[in-house]
């Protein structure tokens, strides 16, 4: 507390890389008449990530050595009435930890996109917008006001959709990212309506202006109903998290999102961009704190989040979308943890996640670099002897994921299902219910993917559409996987290693030290998970070998040994189950139906509700009675009153002295 | 039988309602119009010199010839917009000069 940053260095993180995606982006299309050639365009954006991530790695080494702190307004954009407006940053423990993900994955996938999109043509365009986006996600995490936030939040949405398009030719990228983009206007508007419910009743945007008036505004009713106003503002700022962590029933956006390139997929929704709305929950701990029923709300959605998305993930077969229906359910963990009050503990599985999920994505681009763009996992297989690189990252990677003991994966995870089980919250126990089957879950759906794509027979000279749309030269009619370059597989290595170690070396200082003791705010007379967390702690050696006795290992090799026996011993086996229970499949396969009703039963009920209020609000009222109607009624009145004007001098004479005569009437007599 | 005031602001009456009626009934020619214009005004000039006369004093007759003045340049400037009225239209016929009608 005692030292603090210098504004300098703090505006240098999120400029450094704004000034690469302009780079890159004007001067390296045909906007600045390509005057960026590839190599300096990916250059000057890489340079700007490197420079971002070198600051927030000194900035959060002052936090953590020197506990420093920072709270202060750079900018005032404007002054409304008593709402200022202002361009601010706050760094504290979970500020710093979330610039030094967001930069480092951000340096990663940048690294790893230059083997990626090396045969696009769009290359100088992708660093554009991976370098805008880490702009705009540093803009978000590191704000101390909610304007901030909310212009992070909507730029970060923005560059998704840029980037879920980013193919604009195949149809199928822009109704991805059109349906990106609606679902998050949906989850938005709650967030601005909870923004707004806040500045209305405190008057200010700042975070530490919020949170000192919290407690006063426990104790308000909304206006004419008997609802507390405290949650019904928890409920709008989640429900805006829920659109971009893609929380049910706003999930529905993420898995078409894999439309986008690979290296977007890992970066945006994966590992930064979907857990913005798990940090704005945790920066707005200190509200919701005071409101049980948000908990209550937060705990439910995530519960079902964690669990009916991981099943989707077993019945897939593109190698990304089984990524990303992890990814799904494990933001549900994230938020089964929000609700349950252990924020540190969801802020500290979103690190972990940011660096297994990112490595999982990566191994999987690299998979469909060597399979030549197949992403159908029953098409490939005995990938191990091919990719070494890539097969133990993604075991790494995987491992992690269900949460081996020692893994990162393991201490965050673990520590989520004891905080749920520890919480008091009516809604806990469903949740511990969902995340505990969800172990078992994912353990079976990641290492089908891994046992799929890594062992068993090679399968990839039979795929029935292989390079249906994708030009590659002259290869031959069958080739063989080749491992990928080094600018894909450093990448990978550089996100194992945090993927094994990370949980190890920071569950002490983060979930029971002071780390995050100044930005979250915990109220432990109500909500005692964390100090039942902390009095189990002995340090994590001993979590991990007790972890080898505890329920969710045993769920998750289960799991494994299950996806094991199915798709390696017996491979008939998945398509008989398949058969026998059809009804299932076909409502996994299905969605549960989600899409379906979206598109049938939302979209055509707006589309209604647009027509009513087009044709009667828009055409009748509006059109008809206010614009037509004035003039209607303006030429009426006058067609009668020219009648007046007749044009003949009499009879303008004769109502000049007949006006006389009425005024002098007036004058001489009545007055 | 003395002249007195009542007899001159009588006639200044008649001459007015003479006037104001020519203004009406008069449906054919502009000039009539004019001319009962002009006789509108000397009702009012003879209310004038009558009340100068009676109350001595003769701020009332400097305005007589005021008016006789303006109506002397009135009727000059109504003669010549008569003329070219006539030359555009051809007719000074009061019914037929209707193309303020709204």
């Amino acid at each position: 507390m005692s030292q603090t940053l210098s504004t300098s260095t703090l505006l240098a993180v999120p400029l450094a890389p704004l000034v690469g995606a302009i780079g890159a982006g004007i001067l390296g299309t045909k906007f600045g008449g390509n005057m960026l050639g590839r190599r300096a365009s990916h250059t000057l954006a890489i340079l700007g990530v490197l420079v971002a991530f070198i600051l927030s790695a000194v900035t959060l080494k002052s936090v953590v050595a020197d506990g420093a702190s920072f709270n202060e307004t750079v900018y005032t954009w404007m002054v409304v009435g008593g709402l200022k407006m202002e361009v601010g940053f706050m760094v504290d423990g979970l500020t710093a930890m979330m610039m030094c993900v967001v930069t480092f994955v951000s340096l990663m996938v940048h690294i790893y996109t230059i083997g990626y999109m090396e045969e696009d043509e769009g290359y100088n365009r992708f660093f554009a917008y991976i370098s805008l986006f880490t702009f705009s996600m540093l803009m978000l995490v590191m704000s101390n006001n909610m304007l901030q936030l909310f212009f992070g939040w909507e730029a970060v949405g923005l560059v998704s959709y840029l980037l879920i398009g980013f193919w604009f030719n195949k149809p199928s990228a822009i109704f991805a990212n059109m349906k990106a983009f609606l679902v998050n206007r949906v989850g938005d508007f709650g967030f601005i309506l909870g923004i707004g419910l806040l500045a209305a009743y405190t008057g200010t945007l700042n975070y530490s202006e919020t949170f000192a008036q919290a407690t006063s505004l426990s104790s308000i009713m909304l206006p004419g109903t008997n609802w507390m106003l405290i949650s019904v503002i928890c409920i709008c700022l989640f429900i805006g998290a829920m659109g971009k962590s893609a929380q049910f029933p706003l999930h529905v956006w993420l898995p078409d999102s894999m439309e986008g390139p690979t290296p977007i997929s890992a970066l945006i929704h994966a590992a930064t961009m979907v857990t913005a709305g798990i940090f704005m929950v945790a920066r707005m701990s200190p509200l919701f704190e005071l409101s049980e029923t948000a908990l209550n709300f937060v705990l439910i959605i995530g519960g079902i989040t964690a669990l009916f998305m991981g099943f989707l993930g077993i019945i897939q077969n593109d190698i990304k979308r089984v990524v990303a229906y992890s990814t799904l359910s494990q933001l549900g963990y994230m938020t089964v943890a929000l609700g349950a009050s252990a924020y540190s503990v969801a802020v500290f599985h979103l690190m972990t996640h940011a660096f297994f999920k990112a490595l999982l994505f990566l191994a999987a681009g690299s998979v469909i670099m060597g399979v030549h763009h197949n992403q159908d996992i029953r098409w490939m297989g005995g990938l191990r002897k091919y990719m070494p690189i890539t097969w133990i990252t993604s075991l790494v990677g995987s491992l992690a994921l269900i949460g081996t003991p020692f893994f990162s994966g393991f201490y965050s995870k673990d520590e989520i299902i004891m905080a749920v089980h520890n919480s008091t919250l009516p809604a806990a126990g469903f949740a511990y219910f969902a995340v505990m089957a969800g172990v078992f879950v994912t353990a079976f759906y990641s290492f089908r993917l891994y046992f799929l794509v890594f062992h068993g027979k090679e399968r990839f000279d039979q795929n029935p559409d292989a390079h249906r749309g994708h030009g590659h030269g002259d290869h031959g009619a069958v080739h063989k996987p080749h491992e990928s370059p080094w600018v894909v597989t450093v990448p990978l290595v550089m996100l194992a290693i945090p993927s094994v170690l990370i949980g190890y070396m920071t569950i002490g200082p983060m979930l029971f030290g002071e780390f995050f003791n100044s930005a979250i705010f915990v109220n432990p007379e109500i909500h005692k998970a964390m100090e039942f967390l902390r009095e189990e702690f002995h340090g994590p050696v001993q979590l991990a070998l007790h972890g080898f006795l505890s329920a969710p290992f045993w769920l998750a090799l289960s799991g494994v040994a299950l996806s094991y026996y199915m798709y390696m011993v017996n491979p008939a086996l998945p398509a008989a189950i398949q058969r026998m229970f059809k009804p299932v499949h076909t409502l996994l396969e299905n969605k549960y139906y989600m899409d379906w009703f979206n598109e049938n039963v939302l979209a055509p009920a707006a589309r209604g509700l647009g027509v009513v209020l087009w044709k009667g609000g828009d055409q009748a009222v509006i059109d008809g009675a206010v614009v037509n109607g004035s003039w209607r009624i303006v030429g009426w009145v006058s067609g009668a009153v020219r009648k007046v004007q007749t044009g003949y001098l009499y009879d303008y004479a004769l109502t000049m002295v007949l006006g006389v005569f009425v005024f002098m009437t007036y004058f001489v007599w009545l007055k | 039988m003395t002249l007195t005031l009542g007899h001159f602001l009588s006639l200044g009456a008649m001459l007015f309602a003479l006037s104001v009626g020519g203004i009406f009934l008069n449906r054919k020619n502009l000039i009539v119009l004019l001319m009962a214009i002009e006789l509108m005004l000397l009702a009012v000039n003879t209310n004038f010199v009558a009340f100068s006369h009676y109350l001595g004093d003769l701020h009332g007759q400097i305005f007589v010839f005021f008016i006789l003045t303006v109506a002397a340049a009135e009727s000059a400037i109504g003669l010549a917009i008569l003329v070219l009225l006539f030359r555009n239209k051809s007719n000074i016929n009061v019914d037929e000069l209707d193309s303020l009608k709204g």
